[in-house]
């Protein structure tokens, strides 16, 4: 009988893995048996035991509503005004002003799409005071980096065809744009849109960590007064949040989104 | 030629009417996004930007500034590894206890499990969704309070959030694997885990490998955001730099972090493309 062949490639690899780990651990000082000594398991079931039960009084039920609201608008302005600048991005790179336009405004949504959300809010609470208003305008930064890209993909994916006869019948240039190009490419940007959404929901309920608004703020400053019961209620309102996108994006996906 | 009367848009009126509903729809939601692009450009704001950006070239380069940027650069590499260890402990009893590939009340029922036994599959399931649902930065923030600053907030924060997702997805491929020699082993009389060994992890390794490599990548961008909760790592001294207006120590620990997000990358696709 042939034995299997062992490959050392492979061995390496799993040895490599040992090393990063066990590294890892070291570097850090990971003391996790600490947290199963003494009184660190008491005093962590006291934190925990502070969260329940969650607050569920009408007033702040009224301003978790409230900041759930907000979560909900700051993602969707944030995503429509992505949606926007990215096409208005999407145009030149996909080259149609010229190879230097096109590589100037791909560097430019790369970079804005590099920096993740969190930083931007970052960023933007510095430039623009705390509130939702940073956070809508850090989302819409890093999308319009994210949807620029998909649009142009979309828009050099479309054929060029209807667009050229308008123009040779002596349209102009928009409104080759608008009536050649764009019924083609339409529900596909529709599409990048709701899903960009969908992700931005998830970040706006987060974003408040940094000062951005929203439910997250709720969260960071009722941890801060050690409300925990508080604390509770608006984590359990992300939770219903994210699973009730969640759900309803595959809904609607299995609804509409045929599969070719 | 068309005629004047032909060259109007047709469908103008439905048009019209779908962006005023829009711009209805939106009213409320710029209320309460408080939404003010005014602000940007105001006098002080501008001022104060341009001097904070104005200072990002050339980016800290000084050897104190390297040195803890090589510190906090390895500390998220650590922070990154050692979670996504800790979260494959985790889920891999989870992702064995909810998937439905060992049972053994499927091998006479053509691979649907008995009721009661699906029954006692959803309390794991459940667990494996609070997980992963709760976004990972609000475990990192509990943690910092229950546990202090520092890496180990982090490192516990992304060991649960990614052991719910591994666990989701490992008890997805155990079911879409071939399954016919777990279910010959089990048939056979051999113990589950025995059938798990030799039958199902086989078929199942290369696809779970690949998809904790893929896992890792995104650990290692989670746990720079994961600092600015105070969680350690390049994310807290980004924090930092930003609260002190460090413009040239921002601008290198961005481009530190956009050259780590490459160099991960680069090595999750070769370390997949092997794997597959």
């Amino acid at each position: 009988m042939k034995r299997p062949r062992v490959n050392l490639g492979n061995w390496l690899i799993l040895l490599g893995l040992l090393i990063a780990v066990s590294a890892s651990f070291s570097y850090l000082n990971l003391d996790l048996a600490a947290l199963l000594q003494g009184d660190s398991p008491t005093q962590m079931a006291r934190f925990a035991q502070g969260f329940l039960p969650p607050d569920l009084s009408a007033p702040l039920l009224q301003q978790v509503a409230r900041g759930a609201l907000e979560t909900l608008a700051m993602s969707a302005i944030g995503t429509l005004l992505a949606a926007l600048l990215g096409l208005l991005l999407a145009l030149p790179a996909a080259g149609r002003f010229g190879g230097l336009a096109q590589s100037l405004t791909r560097f430019i949504l790369n970079a804005l799409r590099a920096i993740p959300e969190l930083v931007w809010a970052a960023l933007m609470v510095l430039a623009a005071g705390l509130g939702p208003n940073a956070g809508t305008l850090a989302l819409a930064l890093h999308t319009t980096g994210v949807l620029g890209r998909l649009f142009a993909e979309a828009l050099e994916n479309t054929p060029a065809e209807p667009a050229e006869a308008l123009r040779l019948s002596g349209s102009s240039r928009l409104t080759a744009f608008c009536y050649g190009t764009l019924p083609g490419v339409w529900p596909q940007l529709l599409a990048y849109g709701l899903y960009r959404w969908e992700n931005n929901i998830r970040m706006a309920s987060v974003l408040g960590f940094v000062g951005a608004g929203g439910l997250g703020q709720m969260l960071y400053v009722s941890l801060s007064l050690f409300q925990q019961a508080q604390a509770a209620t608006v984590i359990l309102a992300m939770l219903i949040l994210v699973l009730g996108v969640d759900v309803l994006s595959n809904w609607a996906r299995q609804r509409w989104v045929q599969v070719h | 030629m068309l005629k004047p009367a032909q060259r109007r848009d047709p469908a103008a009126l439905p048009r019209l009417l779908l962006t005023l509903l829009a711009l209805a729809l939106l009213w409320p939601g710029l209320q309460l996004s408080e939404l003010n692009l005014a602000v940007l450009v105001a006098p002080d704001n501008l001022r104060n930007m341009g001097q904070f950006v104005g200072g990002f070239w050339p980016p800290a380069h000084d050897r104190d500034f390297l040195e803890l940027l090589a510190q906090a650069t390895l500390q998220t590499l650590a922070i990154a590894t050692a979670g996504m260890a800790l979260a494959w402990l985790l889920a891999m009893p989870l992702a064995l206890l909810a998937s439905r590939a060992l049972s053994i009340s499927a091998l006479a029922r053509g691979g649907k499990p008995a009721w009661w036994a699906q029954a006692l599959r959803w309390p794991v399931r459940g667990l494996l969704i609070v997980l992963r649902s709760v976004p990972e930065i609000v475990w990192a923030l509990l943690f910092v309070r229950a546990v202090g600053l520092g890496p180990t907030a982090g490192v516990l924060a992304i060991a649960i959030t990614y052991a719910g997702m591994l666990g989701k997805v490992y008890a997805e491929i155990f079911e879409s694997v071939d399954l016919r020699p777990t279910r010959a082993l089990l048939l056979a009389g051999s113990p589950r885990l025995a059938a798990f060994a030799y039958g199902l992890l086989p078929n199942a390794a290369g696809e779970m490998l690949s998809y904790s490599v893929y896992r890792w990548e995104c650990a290692i961008r989670a746990s720079v955001v994961m600092g600015f909760v105070g969680a350690g790592g390049l994310g807290q001294q980004i924090d930092l730099s930003l609260r002190m207006f460090a413009g040239a120590e921002v601008a290198s620990m961005l481009l530190t972090f956009l050259l780590l997000v490459l160099l991960a990358d680069s090595l999750s696709r070769w370390l997949r493309g092997r794997l597959t």
